[in-house]
């Protein structure tokens, strides 16, 4: 018995000031990026991982498509693309993801009918369906002391008929079809829909495979989109508490830092 | 180039004496032929041997004889469209259609739709199906029990949902997509994905990377390995319900990761690992940094651990659950921690050294029971030895470029670049064309071996020790379905 208290004081409190203090991120991490329009003066191929189309005239940044490399972050015909160390980017809908200068129309609360269902206590089943395993890990870590979802009433339950909500993770496989088509018929109405990273909303890095089939279509309506490769916890803490209206007020936008990225020597060796 | 039967004595008789089954695969030759090859190793002398033949539709399988072939065998089946005649358990593995048959050939040997389930009749037994949705976040898979009372006669596992056309992927899309579809082969295995698909691409290249660059890539692998070895103690403590472990553990898995991001920009390591060395320098100010962290983080991983392993109620429900026996580690084929578990000391940073680990050795860790407590204290002591290496390694980085250049793949070569990634043994095979160009990219997670052994293991448990035994594998899905 006292070895566990003298562990558990070792230990000490480590949940993370999120949301009422400021998310620090290493001079590395990826986040949001942005697009700097026409700085650019020589032009590279753009990587294929990165979908910068053309909305009508203008070119804009997917960040449905970003997979968060460092040679994403380049200079493209559409202008210069960089990371800031902004976790913030999850959105409301599939358009709000894409922007010609990366300012992402962050994810609004569900209405007052579902707030009022949801907004204290949300139950989420998830099905994993053609993916790498890493946003079900980032999931996983929501759980644990530092992000401990569960002081926010939201909890992942076993089964489809005890969910408010559905996060999806994969590409949806051929193989994954059926199931997930069952899982969500299976939760009560009124429900939500949550894709989680690139590959449940664009296929990510298998887009294109015909083993899947490039993120939820259309017959799953999502309600929140948690853009990245796999997203940081924080990224889908802050859309979630988004949709349930439950971040406290911001204080003074501040500028997000830029994300360090990697010496050009090692970035211009480029692949064989 | 051998005959059939040449070549089937070749591998049987190398497995008979004590080799092991790297990979063995089809890749189309011309309009009707599949050239088939295995990849052999001899780890006691460090060796790699390979083998092949030419085969039509249909060859006498190897499975009966060499048991190690049997996912392999049903692989080239799906793959390739060709029967490996004899073969035991001729079911479909992924469930996809032929994505490597040979351009003339227009069957399909097994219809992905078709799978029937082994059963055990009579009274009392019942059968118990699980998955692919599974009660928690976990990945999908399905498992079908059949049971006697609560003893578990027999279990089948059947994989495939995540099933993403990985290798058909990395043989079509351009080098650049190619290093990003590899970090996502297993979304917990990026460094040692990464490190064996740029291993590949080096050595055709002829690209030699600098010790320093090494160094950070060693770094990075046992930074991943601790990660996900730390997280597994912890889901095994959650799993007998020793709470403050699970939390202690859980807490301190992120601590890893990370350490990974601080270094990388992402908790995973994406974006470190490129082909001619790694994207990101590990400059001196950010090695005090992490050395202070790990120190930090060995203190407070040591007692986490002494409470784990001195509690006697802990160690009753570890022991003598889901038993691997050392006969079917070898005769299988068994690598990684799950192999270590049962006194094989498997491992390719010993056996096969290549990157720093031909000039800095990490002690293997073995243990002799074979049960989900022998992979506990394996994964445990791999983790006091992955941290000792990384703070050394931190303390003695040679200087040097952080990346050197790779440049174009020499034509008609096969490589085989093997890691020993945190569940064992990753290989990728590649085989290029007379330009140069990719044609064959062969990927084998560790978990493809192994899955096999949590089949082995349960039977003679109870059905409730499930959880508990599939968490001490914890073997990946998207791994193996590829």
């Amino acid at each position: 018995m006292f070895e566990f208290l003298r562990t558990r004081l070792q230990q000490g409190k480590r949940t993370s000031p999120f949301p009422h203090g400021s998310a620090e991120f290493p001079a590395r991490f990826r986040g949001l990026p942005v697009l700097d329009v026409g700085h650019c003066a020589e032009q590279q191929e753009i990587p294929s991982a990165v979908v910068t189309g053309a909305r009508g005239e203008r070119r804009a940044i997917d960040l449905g498509a970003c997979l968060f490399s460092p040679e994403e972050a380049v200079c493209t015909p559409a202008g210069e693309l960089s990371y800031t160390r902004d976790h913030r980017m999850a959105t409301s809908s599939r358009e709000g993801l894409v922007s010609a200068s990366g300012e992402v129309a962050l994810a609004q609360a569900l209405n007052a009918r579902m707030l009022s269902m949801f907004g204290r206590s949300l139950r989420l089943r998830s099905v994993v369906a053609g993916s790498c395993g890493g946003c079900e890990a980032e999931l996983v870590a929501l759980g644990n002391v530092v992000f401990d979802l569960a002081r926010f009433g939201v909890q992942f339950v076993a089964s489809p008929r005890h969910a408010d909500g559905l996060v999806v993770t994969g590409a949806v496989s051929r193989n994954m079809r059926v199931a997930l088509g069952k899982t969500y018929d299976a939760m009560p109405a009124p429900r939500i829909v949550i894709a989680v990273g690139a590959c449940a909303i664009t296929g990510g890095p298998f887009r294109g495979s015909e083993a899947v089939g490039d993120g939820l279509s259309v017959e799953w309506p999502v309600d929140l989109y948690v853009p990245g490769c796999p997203p940081h916890p924080l990224t889908m803490l802050d859309g979630l508490l988004r949709l349930l209206n439950r971040l406290p007020p911001e204080r003074q936008p501040v500028a997000p830092a830029p994300s360090e990225l990697p010496g050009p020597e090692a970035l211009a060796q480029g692949y064989p | 180039m051998e005959s059939i039967e040449a070549y089937r004595e070749t591998v049987v008789n190398a497995v008979a004496g004590g080799q092991r089954l790297v990979a063995l695969f089809g890749t189309p030759e011309d309009a009707d032929r599949t050239r088939l090859l295995a990849i052999l190793a001899n780890d006691e002398r460090g060796e790699l041997g390979a083998t092949s033949t030419f085969v039509r539709d249909r060859y006498p399988s190897l499975t009966p004889e060499c048991p190690a072939a049997h996912s392999f065998e049903r692989e080239i089946a799906e793959q390739c469209a060709i029967l490996p005649e004899g073969h035991p358990w001729m079911k479909p593995l992924r469930r996809h259609l032929p994505d490597h048959r040979a351009s003339g050939r227009c069957e399909v040997v097994l219809d992905p739709d078709v799978y029937e389930f082994f059963r055990v009749e009579g009274e009392e037994v019942h059968e118990v199906a699980v998955g692919p949705v599974h009660a928690s976040v976990i990945e999908p898979g399905h498992f079908r029990f059949q049971v006697h009372g609560e003893q578990v006669l027999f279990l089948e596992i059947m994989l495939g949902y995540q099933h993403r056309g990985v290798e058909h992927l990395l043989e079509t899309v351009n080098p650049a997509r190619a290093m990003l579809v590899a970090e996502s082969i297993a979304g917990d295995t990026v460094i040692g994905h990464a490190g064996a698909h740029c291993g590949a691409i080096e050595a055709l290249a002829r690209s030699r990377k600098t010790p320093h660059a090494q160094g950070i890539r060693g770094i990075a692998l046992e930074l991943e390995r601790m990660a996900n070895h730390v997280g597994d103690l912890g889901a095994l403590s959650g799993d007998v319900a020793f709470q403050p472990a699970a939390a202690f553990f859980g807490r301190m898995r992120g601590e890893c990761l990370n350490l990974l991001m601080t270094l990388s920009g992402n908790r995973y390591g994406r974006g470190l690992v490129r082909p001619g060395g790694v994207l990101f320098d590990l400059p001196l100010t950010m090695r005090s940094e992490m050395r202070g962290r790990l120190e930090r983080l060995r203190d407070e991983l040591e007692p986490v651990a002494a409470l784990l392993f001195d509690n006697a109620s802990v160690q009753a429900r570890l022991e003598g659950v889901g038993t691997v026996s050392r006969a079917q580690c070898v005769e299988f084929g068994f690598v990684g921690p799950v192999a270590r578990a049962c006194e094989v000391a498997r491992d390719v940073r010993q056996d096969h050294p290549y990157g720093i680990f031909r000039f800095a050795h990490i002690p293997v860790t073995t243990a002799w029971a074979g049960d989900v407590h022998a992979r506990t204290l394996v994964r445990w002591h791999e983790v006091r030895r992955s941290l000792a290496f990384a703070l050394e390694q931190l303390a003695a980085l040679p200087a040097g470029a952080p990346r050197v250049s790779c440049g174009a793949l020499r034509p008609n070569e096969l490589v085989v670049s093997m890691e020993e990634g945190w569940r064992g043994e990753v290989a990728h095979v590649v085989i290029t064309d007379d330009r140069g160009e990719i044609r064959r990219h062969k990927v084998i997670d560790p978990s493809f071996h192994n899955w096999s052994a949590v089949s082995l293991a349960l039977p003679g448990n109870q059905i409730s020790d499930f959880p508990l035994c599939n968490k001490s594998f914890n073997l990946s899905y998207a791994g193996h379905d590829l």
